[in-house]
Order: C-alpha cells, then sequence, then structure tokens
C-alpha cells in the first residue's frame, strides 16, 4: 500500500512522534519526504 | 549519605482573564480574525469565583486529592464546588487585582505604569492580605495621567493592561530595537517572577524557613529572559530568589521544555546528596504564553475559557529528615539519544528500566503521575485525554510483561492513575502537580511510594526531531518504619 509512495509525517508528543511514524513508513517502503513531531499541549 | 528528600511542596494559580488575550494563540487569532475576536473572548472568561470553585483548581492547590474528581460529575466547570477557599492546603489561587500589585513589586526596571486611580487601588488590595504585610508595598502606589499611558501605547510601543474591560495601565518595551526586549516579551517574563515569587514564598511558608536559609535555587519556567546576544539568558531564578531576601543563595535556570521541573528536582537532589547545598528551591513561574492556547474549542463547544490561570510550582530538597519520603535517586530514568522515539521506547526508558534497576515490577508502584494536563481542557480542541493516554501506555508496558491481563488495563489506569487536573502551562502540568499529594499520602501511610514521569518537547525548538523526558520514583522513609 505504501510501496513508491511519498509521505509528509505529522506526529504528536503524547501520541506517536513523527520519527517513529517515519520508521514504519519507511519500513513499508515509502519515502518520508517531511517528519515533524508536534506538541498539541 | 542517604537520598534527599522533597522537604515542602508549593502550588499556586493566578487567575488573569484580562491577560487571556495575550496568550499566544489569542494574540495571533485576533490579529488576523476577519471578524472582531475580543468580544467573543471576553464573553467566555470565568469569573474569580469560578475559577476558584473549579474543582481541578481547587485539587490543584490541595483542598481536593485528585481521586476526589471520581466522585464529581462532568463537565467540571458544570458543577462547581460551591464556597471553595481561595487558599489551600499548598498555596493559593490568586486574583488578578492582587497579581497587578505583585507585577509591580517585581518590577525593577519600570517597565509597568498604572493609570494614577488603579496604582492605590491595586496596592491597597494587597496590603488588605495579611500574607503580604511585611513587604514594602509603597512602590505599588504610582500612577500617571492616561494621557501619558495612551502615547506610550501609540507611540512607544507599550501594551495596554486591562482589567474588566478597563485600562489600568501599560507595559513597555525597554529597547526600541531589541525584539528580546519588547513588550510582550518582558510582559511574559515579569509575569514567570512575579508567580514564581509567589509560590516561593508560600513554599518558605509552608517549610516554616526563613529566605536566608536557601542556598540555591533553580528555576525551572517557560520562558526566555535575555537580550538580544543572548535570548535565553535566564538567570531568572536569581530574580525570583531576590524578591524575597534569600540573600544567601544564587541560582540558574534549567531549560528542558515541559520536562524542566523533574530535570530540576534531580539536579537539586544530586546537589544535595553530593553536600554542595543544603536546601535547594526548584520553582517554577507561570507562562503568559499559554493563556487561551485552546481557547477556540472552548468557545466551539460553549463552555468558558478554561485556560485563564498562571501556574506555579515549588519544590524544597532538602537533606534527609527522617521523615519524608526519600527521593531514591537509583531510579531515575532518562531518555537518552539512542533510545528511539516511539512511545513504548520512551515508556521503557522512563518506567521499566528504572523499575527494573531497583527490583519493582510496574504494578508495584501505587501511583504514576505523568503528563497532568486537565482533560476538559484539551479534549474539546481535539488534544485527546493526555493522562489516560500515557497511563493506557504504562497499562500496556503491565501486559507486555504479563504482569496483568489485558482486560485489566481500565482497572490499573483507574488504581494506579488519577483524572489529569492541571492548567496547561507546559512545565506545570509534567508530573509534579502530584508530589504534594503523594509525599502527604506516604506520610500519612495511605500510600508507598510513587513514581513522576515526564516528557519534553524538545522538537519544537527545531534543532533535533528527538523526544524527551525523565523520571524518579519516592518511597516511604525507611527510617521512618
Amino acid at each position: 500500500m505504501f510501496k513508491g509512495k511519498k509521505a509528509i509525517i505529522l506526529g504528536e508528543r503524547d501520541g506517536v512522534p513523527g520519527p517513529a511514524i517515519a520508521a514504519c513508513i519507511k519500513a513499508a517502503g515509502a519515502e518520508a519526504i517531511f517528519a515533524v513531531t508536534e506538541c498539541f499541549v | 549519605m542517604s537520598d534527599p528528600i522533597i522537604r515542602a511542596c508549593a502550588y499556586v494559580l493566578v487567575h488573569v482573564p484580562s491577560f487571556v488575550r495575550y496568550g499566544s494563540k489569542p494574540t495571533r487569532e485576533i490579529v488576523n480574525s476577519p471578524e472582531p475576536l475580543l468580544p467573543t473572548i471576553e464573553k467566555y472568561l470565568r469569573s474569580f469565583e469560578e475559577a476558584v470553585e473549579y474543582p481541578p483548581n481547587q485539587v490543584f492547590i490541595g483542598n481536593l486529592h485528585p481521586d476526589g474528581l471520581n466522585d464529581i460529575k462532568q463537565p467540571w466547570y458544570k458543577h462547581l464546588l460551591k464556597g471553595a477557599s481561595r487558599y489551600g492546603v499548598y498555596g493559593e489561587i490568586m486574583p488578578e487585582e492582587e497579581f497587578f500589585g505583585l507585577l509591580k513589586l517585581a518590577d525593577d526596571f519600570d517597565l509597568i505604569w498604572f493609570e494614577k486611580g488603579y496604582g492605590p487601588f491595586f496596592r491597597q488590595t494587597l496590603e488588605d492580605n495579611p500574607f503580604w504585610k511585611e513587604m514594602d508595598l509603597g512602590k505599588i502606589d504610582r500612577g500617571v495621567d492616561m494621557e501619558q499611558i495612551q502615547k506610550k501605547v501609540e507611540g512607544y510601543g507599550s501594551l495596554p493592561l486591562y482589567h474588566h474591560g478597563q485600562v489600568v495601565g501599560c507595559f513597555h518595551r525597554h529597547h526600541d530595537q531589541d525584539e528580546s526586549l519588547m513588550a510582550q516579551v518582558l510582559m511574559e517574563n515579569l509575569m514567570a517572577k512575579a508567580s514564581g515569587a509567589l509560590v516561593l514564598k508560600h513554599l518558605l511558608k509552608r517549610a516554616n524557613i526563613a529566605p536566608e536559609e536557601i542556598d540555591f535555587i533553580l528555576s525551572c519556567s517557560e520562558e526566555a529572559v535575555g537580550d538580544r546576544y543572548n535570548r535565553g539568558g535566564g538567570s531568572l531564578s536569581k530574580a525570583i530568589g531576590e524578591m524575597y531576601g534569600c540573600v544567601n543563595a544564587t541560582g540558574c535556570d534549567i531549560k528542558a521544555f515541559c520536562a524542566a521541573p523533574i530535570y530540576a528536582i534531580i539536579n537539586a537532589a544530586g546537589l544535595v546528596k553530593s553536600g554542595v547545598f543544603k536546601r535547594v528551591v526548584v520553582v517554577g513561574g507561570g507562562c503568559l504564553a499559554k493563556l487561551g492556547m485552546k481557547f477556540k474549542g472552548h468557545v466551539t463547544n460553549d463552555m468558558p475559557i478554561l485556560e485563564d490561570v498562571l501556574g506555579g510550582i515549588a519544590f524544597l530538597v532538602a537533606e534527609d529528615d527522617g521523615e519524608s519520603p526519600i527521593i531514591r535517586l537509583d531510579s531515575v530514568g532518562k531518555h537518552d539519544i539512542g533510545s528511539g522515539s516511539s512511545q513504548q521506547n520512551i515508556m521503557e526508558s522512563l518506567v521499566l528500566k528504572p523499575l527494573d534497576r531497583i527490583g519493582k515490577k510496574v504494578i508495584d508502584v501505587d501511583k504514576y503521575a505523568t503528563e497532568m494536563h486537565n482533560p476538559e481542557v484539551t479534549v474539546p480542541s481535539g488534544s485527546g485525554n493526555v493522562p489516560l493516554n500515557n497511563y493506557r501506555m504504562i497499562a500496556a508496558l503491565a501486559v507486555l510483561r504479563k504482569e496483568i491481563d489485558r482486560s485489566e488495563i481500565d482497572r490499573f489506569v483507574t488504581e494506579h492513575g488519577m483524572h489529569g487536573f492541571s492548567p496547561t502551562q507546559g512545565h506545570v502540568p509534567a508530573a509534579v502537580p502530584f508530589l504534594g499529594h503523594a509525599i502527604d499520602a506516604i506520610k500519612r501511610g495511605e500510600m508507598r511510594n510513587a513514581m513522576f514521569v515526564s516528557k519534553g518537547s524538545l522538537f519544537l525548538g527545531r534543532m533535533s526531531q528527538l523526544s524527551d523526558g525523565m523520571s524518579f520514583l519516592i518511597e516511604g522513609n525507611p527510617k521512618k518504619h
């Protein structure tokens, strides 16, 4: 599903941080072109 | 030498509805809104009585245990504790008119002018409160004509100060080009100083200790005191200590985003255990920038703007007194640079590794304090229930370790966690709001221990994508038993 796709990643500190999502996306064959973690509290 | 203790805790809230407009989010939204937004914000501001009677605020100052929120119907803002006191076991909720006086006391550079009718009013308000009877309140009296205030606001970058919808004075910049000395920044810094000084005063009273006996002060506030050549120079700690005659102390500031309070407590404990200092104060003043951060969600849901209070926290770290719970320095958890950023990695670093080190299971900790954000503030704006999310993650770790079954997660959360009750002031909710309650419960024999787990959002500064956090456990004093 993600193979060959590009991903923009928005993570959350108390949810799933950006680098963690990026690692999963990369393992699934996609390219993370932007990843950031935000803190909404 | 045995591990140090936290000899006293103090917590304050300062109700500043007139400053909500100067929070970071409201400021930007007011400027960018195509329609006038300020009247809407003002419509949803709370009275002082409503802020005092709000159950989570009563928990924060110590008049109600966090578990007491389980017995109060939600939404809590509709089920106020009628007749609740502004004074609590750990401090107080200060009204805005008293805080104006305190701001002027903190003002060493004539940054604040009051209109000549309001100076005496603010002085009298503070004078009527016996808590301030030994302070010299004379400098609050001084006032100027409204014309001078208007001139400063219109032509010199000053910000008008409001109270009950009226202009009562103004706040000046202290340089016409240095962005670090603009009025908004200086007001943020001075409010952190003044609220930090308020909670320090309560801490010294609770600890029954003279200010001269303090050796060192660590500020863990969220502000950036400095100038254009060093925008975060710091030492707000020393400015706070100066206000109350801590003449034998110096200090410095701990900067670790929201995790700063726990970093500061651990640093303080290390200084005491090593014998460098005997009595170290950790103090955090309130954060103006966070006021009204979630106001849009509150207004959309037709509820009061709950982020109308500055928070203040203070702790006295000292040598073992044979009575107070000890800080287990062998339980300090840290999120290392190489730890990985998933929630599982973070919680393993901050919870599992330290517990393994001291031979405890997840279920051996009576209560965990995590990010204690009041969910009534965060849920309406889509930010979720932060403490619940963190507690469920800790429970999941217990499941992974087969200490509990998956079906017991909710029970774990109720027994080992609690409702969030802290204002969303960044550093203030980061685990430490429960310290006072935990220490007293352990002293009464109602709890054996408690673990404090906080996270820091260092990625917000755009220097690193890393996560951060720190943790420690306190337990009953072995000498007492």
